[in-house]
């Protein structure tokens, strides 16, 4: 394992991050802040309670998901994508390094971008509500496990994107409706039932139901499914990324 | 000198069936300048990245000092520095920290005297904090120099380096691979500027069509095909040679006022002294007399095209 390698990558790929932290950084925290405003304070002081839990504290988890899960997508897809459209990709391939080094340089840093912004969020949403966190070990797996699973996504998707157009194909037609289809902002059970029984099939209704047990201890599905989901995930996730390791594909002709 | 990079019957097919090399082989010494001359599209850009692990070959072997690049991917990829033929940085980076990171990526630990000992060789220490996008096209091309050489290879490969260079930065990179080759630095160079590979090659390999056509020492290749020619100017126009000089291989020039007389610069007699002779008794008066030396280009255009001729 060549660790300087991942470690060079790495650092490599913070400082970007850290170079513009105005769109890595600012952006997500403000629009947030914006959710909060208006559907914690506006929309959220007409609703009641939600699972016994007041509108405003009942969106943080979905909101930290939502931002979380995007933002890992982003970062790991654009941070490999552009090394292939620059053409300095290269120069990785020329190095002694294996593919499973590039993905944990690459996806660790995506992940630990969108796990920060994840906490930064968290921060920010104690300003705006009384927020209570009943099991923050799980919440911490929970965080941790989708900030690697949708970042090793992402970095799947910029290998696959032969554009720009493509990079963004997919976190815009099946993400974004996923994630806002999976009770980002509501509860499963407060759909009709033909909703509740379609839901069921979107993979990320188990993330965050599971991600506001840890919050609150009330869930939309048991919290083992939730686990399984997220391990199935990342599973998938590291089957495609050995596939590509071992074939080379879209990497090396 | 020892072998530093074996290719062995080296193929490589493209999905479409385009045969990019074709069954190379080539042993290079530590520590030589060996130029791979060859036109657009001759597979020089394929041999030198299949080489360096950007395309993988189809079928042969290549090893670095004995480690194979499939099997020993990491002790082989680990001794060779890539220069491409296109600039690819990261615009928004630091000059040093692009450095910083090639070397990191080697797997070397940060050694900043290292860093800095590359940047000043290559006249970048002054543009060491300046954003990539900041520097001039030939600046840049030092900066893709100091990337490849900052995890101190043996070997270097610079695929068209002075493509689109202007020519004092162009003597200036000749003068950076000299000064590798005293540090032992074994230096592949691939390039279609044949008074490049004049200039600084040990040996030059000429490749067309994905073979190598031949490999020779330069001076031993000047010589071996290097014809010299004489070109005997004269005061008066000639309708035909004279038939005092039919013995010799002559051809009229310049519209009957030259004598172009061809010969190898080898031989012991040249039949220079005698031919002047004759053309002084044949009572043609001298105005001028000049040699010339075929270069390297065209020796290379000469055996391109005999290759050609003889595909058909």
């Amino acid at each position: 394992m060549n660790r300087t390698a991942i470690a060079a990558i790495y650092r490599n790929e913070m400082a970007r991050f850290f170079r513009t932290l105005a769109q890595s950084f600012i952006s997500p925290v403000l629009s947030a802040s914006l959710y909060f405003v208006v559907f914690g304070a506006a929309i959220g002081s007409r609703i009641d309670e939600v699972e016994g839990v007041s509108y405003g504290a009942f969106i943080v988890p979905g909101l930290i998901m939502l931002t979380v899960m995007t933002q890992a997508i982003s970062n790991a897809s654009f941070g490999i994508y552009f090394p292939k459209f620059i053409g300095t990709f290269n120069e990785l391939l020329s190095a002694p390094l294996n593919f499973l080094e590039i993905v944990i340089g690459y996806a660790g840093a995506a992940a630990t971008k969108s796990m920060f912004i994840g906490i930064i969020i968290l921060i920010t949403s104690f300003f705006f509500v009384d927020l209570q966190i009943a099991h923050p070990l799980a919440m911490v797996v929970f965080l941790v496990l989708t900030c690697v699973s949708f970042a090793l996504f992402g970095f799947i998707i910029g290998i696959w994107a032969g554009n720009f157009e493509q990079l963004q194909l997919i976190p815009l037609l099946v993400i974004t409706p996923l994630v806002f289809l999976g009770g980002s902002f509501y509860s499963i059970s407060m759909l009709p039932p033909v909703w509740q029984t379609i839901s069921m099939f979107n993979p990320v209704v188990y993330l965050i139901s599971g991600f506001r047990w840890a919050f609150f201890g009330v869930a939309d599905v048991p919290i083992g499914l939730s686990l399984l989901a997220i391990g199935a995930f990342t599973a998938a996730c590291l089957g495609v990324v050995a596939f590509i390791f071992k074939t080379g594909w879209r990497i090396r002709q | 000198m020892p072998t530093i990079l074996s290719i062995k019957n080296l193929r490589k097919s493209y999905k479409g069936g385009f045969e990019a090399l074709k069954d190379v082989s080539l042993d290079i010494e530590e520590g030589e300048i060996i130029a791979l001359l060859g036109p657009n599209g001759a597979g020089k850009t394929t041999l030198i990245s299949t080489i360096c692990g950007i395309t993988m070959p189809t079928s042969g072997t290549v090893t670095v000092a004995g480690y194979d690049i499939i099997t020993g991917f990491r002790a082989a990829r680990s001794m060779i520095g890539l220069v491409p033929q296109e600039i690819a940085l990261e615009p928004f980076e630091k000059v040093i920290n692009s450095v910083r990171f090639s070397r990191g990526l080697f797997g070397k630990p940060r050694m900043d005297g290292v860093v800095e000992d590359v940047l000043k060789r290559l006249s970048l220490w002054d543009k060491r904090n300046a954003q990539i996008l900041e520097l001039s096209g030939g600046m840049k091309r030092r900066v893709l120099i100091a990337k490849a050489l900052a995890h101190e290879p043996r070997v270097l490969f610079l695929d068209e380096p002075t493509a689109g260079v202007d020519v004092e930065l162009r003597k200036d990179m000749w003068g950076i691979v000299e000064q590798l080759r005293a540090d032992g630095v074994t230096t592949v160079l691939t390039t279609h500027y044949i008074e490049e590979a004049e200039a600084i090659a040990d040996r030059v390999g000429v490749i067309n069509k994905g073979e190598i056509l031949l490999v020779e020492d330069k001076d031993k290749l000047m010589a071996r095909m290097g014809k010299k020619q004489l070109e005997v100017q004269l005061t008066a126009q000639l309708g035909a040679i004279p038939d005092a000089l039919s013995a010799y291989d002559l051809t009229l020039g310049d519209g009957g006022h030259t004598l172009i007389y061809s010969y190898d610069t080898k031989s012991e007699r040249t039949g220079i002294t005698r031919l002047l002779k004759d053309v002084a008794d044949a009572g043609l008066s001298l105005r001028d007399v000049v040699t010339r030396q075929s270069s390297l280009e065209d020796i290379f255009v000469t055996l391109v095209s005999e290759k050609g001729e003889r595909d058909q």
